[in-house]
């Protein structure tokens, strides 16, 4: 017991620095503007900020459409304990990447303009309008959690019916999202590293979003787990981890037919630092998982559950890095590294994540066993009567 | 009719004699950037440069687009085609995502990296000059004719006769005929444009092109996807309910039995 209060103040030390070094850069960065504070430059407009933030902070986050999908269309039942801790999950990667977007906007007080400025043709237009209308449906979905918790059947009861809509609603909208931030790449085939320009981009970025949000919900189940001394559910999370597989083979598969059908597969044997990111993508985010996750016993088997999860998501990140950043680096003379204070603005905007997402579990029913929503309203107005919600 | 403008730039006239970038300075109120122009480079102070290669020079200014990257990719709409032929950009639209810059194909739009207000900064034509019917400052500028304002039309027509009567001194080409989907600037040299720094292997096809062939798909994904979803949610529930309702037809029939 005192080990872990030790552990808990280590980490919590180790959170405060974080944060404050934050808030210095953020400091630094209003202050004395993008040149004084990042490596941006004119030759590679975007770094980290994009690359990590927006692109992964939206694609981890994508766990919520993708158990919503599950739960509330294809009604399987059983996932739905997971469809909470996924929606809020979401939520907060959503808010904290367009934390990261106020950072890396020259002009973020403009940024409402995308509301009335419009231009259809740009991917970028479409991808904010996805944004900001999913982050509202996001917080209609978690809205309940809310209510249960300060005990308000009627509004409840309202969302209830809506309930069905929104959550198409928003598997539609991440649909085109997700697909869209590969979209944001299309326009620029001779400034990006063959082995990852490809037409299909949409199609990598959502196949791949789908596998990382399943493995995302698996990650923070044994994050949580672990935490909060909750009981595993086994069983779903390794269908979550059978799902997120296939998922990958078949993004897999495709990018492979892609390079052979494009004539790039040469790209393959050119031997160089670029080549090797691809090849170490492909081997945390496919190889690795691919392998264990396809035998049953070490798909039921806790710690290589853990693991696969962990090398999916690592995969992913780094996919996302080489699309955003070493795909342009590699065909342009300039080279680009993130500064200390880009860095420590993202480090912060996980650990405000992280804080954020473990205050509201401790203080609403996310872990709930099923979604109250689903419940005859005369049975919500019965449980929320007496004081029998436990904190 | 308004007839677009545009500049040709004949590399064999050049001298680099830097007319241009400094009735560019003068004509945008730039501060000097360089004691040298010859040494100096694109930048939020700079929206021409002379290059140096041999015995040869480059220029290097915005190519002003027929279907600009720029204007494509802009969420908010500031940047503009104009119908005189200037791409144009309103800050007052802007929100400095910068993918103006990351997805010009000639990398030539430039930031206020110091600022805490920053803009884009490129050339405009002289989009202001060109309203009154005046040429570009610096074509007005260039000494020699190396830099030839006028008509796009006539400039194209201008650019393959002197193709066509000096084979011999011209690589048979015009930059900016088809490159990227042409655009206002067309250049003419002695050697292959890659050997001038400019951006070759471009598509000939506009780039924005690329990604409204993903855009357009998205109506059908929207209205397929919301039946499939309609459909899917109706099938399963429905199959959920049968289950149901079979388990409690057992469950009868057996306390039936009993």
């Amino acid at each position: 017991m005192k080990n872990s209060i030790l552990k808990f103040t280590f980490w919590k030390v180790v959170a405060v620095i974080i944060i404050v070094a934050g808030l210095y850069s953020a400091f630094i960065r209003f202050t004395q503007g993008l040149g004084a504070s990042t490596n941006l430059s004119d030759a590679f407009p975007w770094g980290l900020w994009i690359g990590f933030d927006m692109l992964c902070g939206v694609g981890l986050a994508a766990g919520g459409f993708a158990i919503c999908a599950v739960t509330h269309i294809f009604n399987v039942e059983k996932f739905k304990p997971l469809a909470r801790p996924a929606i809020l999950t979401a939520f907060l990667g959503y808010i904290l990447a367009v934390c990261g977007l106020m950072f890396d906007l020259g002009r973020p007080w403009a940024i409402w303009h995308a509301i009335i400025m419009w231009n259809t043709h740009s991917v970028m237009f479409e991808v904010a309008w996805c944004v900001m209308l999913y982050s509202t449906v996001l917080f209609l979905e978690f809205f309940p959690v809310v209510l249960e918790r300060f005990k308000l059947p009627k509004i409840l009861k309202i969302i209830k019916r809506v309930s069905i809509p929104i959550m198409m609603l928003g598997i539609l909208l991440s649909t085109l999202h997700q697909s869209s931030l590969g979209s944001l790449y299309l326009i620029m085939p001779e400034k990006m590293h063959p082995l990852w320009y490809s037409p299909l981009l949409p199609v990598f970025f959502y196949l791949s979003a789908i596998s990382t949000g399943f493995a995302m919900v698996i990650f923070e189940a044994f994050l949580s787990a672990r935490a909060y001394n909750h009981g595993l559910k086994l069983n779903l999370l390794s269908a979550c981890s059978f799902i997120s597989i296939i998922f990958i083979i078949i993004n897999f598969t495709l990018k492979i037919v892609y390079l052979s059908m494009s004539g790039k597969l040469q790209y393959l044997l050119i031997l160089s630092p670029v080549t090797y990111l691809f090849y170490l993508e492909i081997l945390i985010g496919t190889i690795v998982p691919a392998f264990f996750l396809s035998s049953r016993k070490f798909r039921e088997d806790k710690k290589y559950l853990y693991f696969s999860s962990v090398f999916i998501i690592s995969g992913f990140l780094l996919n996302r890095i080489n699309v955003s950043i070493t795909s342009l680096a590699a065909m342009s003379k300039a080279s680009y590294f993130p500064s200390i204070t880009e860095i420590s603005v993202t480090m912060m905007l996980v650990v405000i994540g992280m804080w954020a997402f473990k205050l509201i579990i401790q203080n609403f029913p996310v872990f709930s066993e099923e979604l109250e929503l689903e419940k005859p309203v005369s049975v919500i107005e019965s449980i929320s009567k007496p004081l029998t919600l436990s904190e | 009719m308004i007839k677009q403008k545009g500049m040709l730039y004949d590399v064999t006239l050049c001298v680099g004699c830097g007319s241009c970038y400094n009735a560019c300075k003068e004509q945008n109120k730039l501060p000097a950037t360089n004691k040298d122009y010859l040494k100096d480079h694109l930048s939020d102070k700079t929206f021409t440069v002379i290059e140096q290669y041999g015995e040869l020079y480059s220029r290097k200014n915005c190519m002003h687009c027929k279907e600009p990257a720029c204007v494509s990719v802009c969420p908010v709409g500031a940047f503009t085609k104009t119908e005189l032929g200037p791409v144009i950009y309103d800050v007052n639209k802007c929100i400095g995502c910068r993918y103006c810059m990351q997805a010009c194909p000639h990398k030539v739009p430039r930031y206020e990296w110091t600022s805490l207000n920053p803009r884009v900064r490129k050339c405009i034509l002289c989009y202001d000059r060109l309203k009154k019917g005046l040429p570009t400052a610096c074509s007005e500028a260039c000494p020699t004719g190396a830099t030839l304002f006028g008509d796009l039309d006539d400039l194209v027509i201008e650019a393959k006769k002197r193709l066509k009567e000096n084979p011999s001194t011209y690589y048979q080409s015009i930059y900016g005929l088809k490159d990227a989907g042409g655009s206002s600037i067309l250049v003419i040299s002695p050697v292959p444009f890659e050997q001038l720094g400019f951006t070759s292997h471009l598509p000939g096809e506009p780039l924005p092109k690329l990604t409204a062939n993903a855009m357009e798909k998205i109506p059908g994904v929207v209205s397929v996807g919301a039946l499939c979803l309609g459909g899917l949610y109706w099938l399963t529930k429905r199959k959920n309910e049968i289950a149901k309702e079979e388990r409690l037809q057992k469950k009868e029939s057996r306390s039936h039995e009993k």
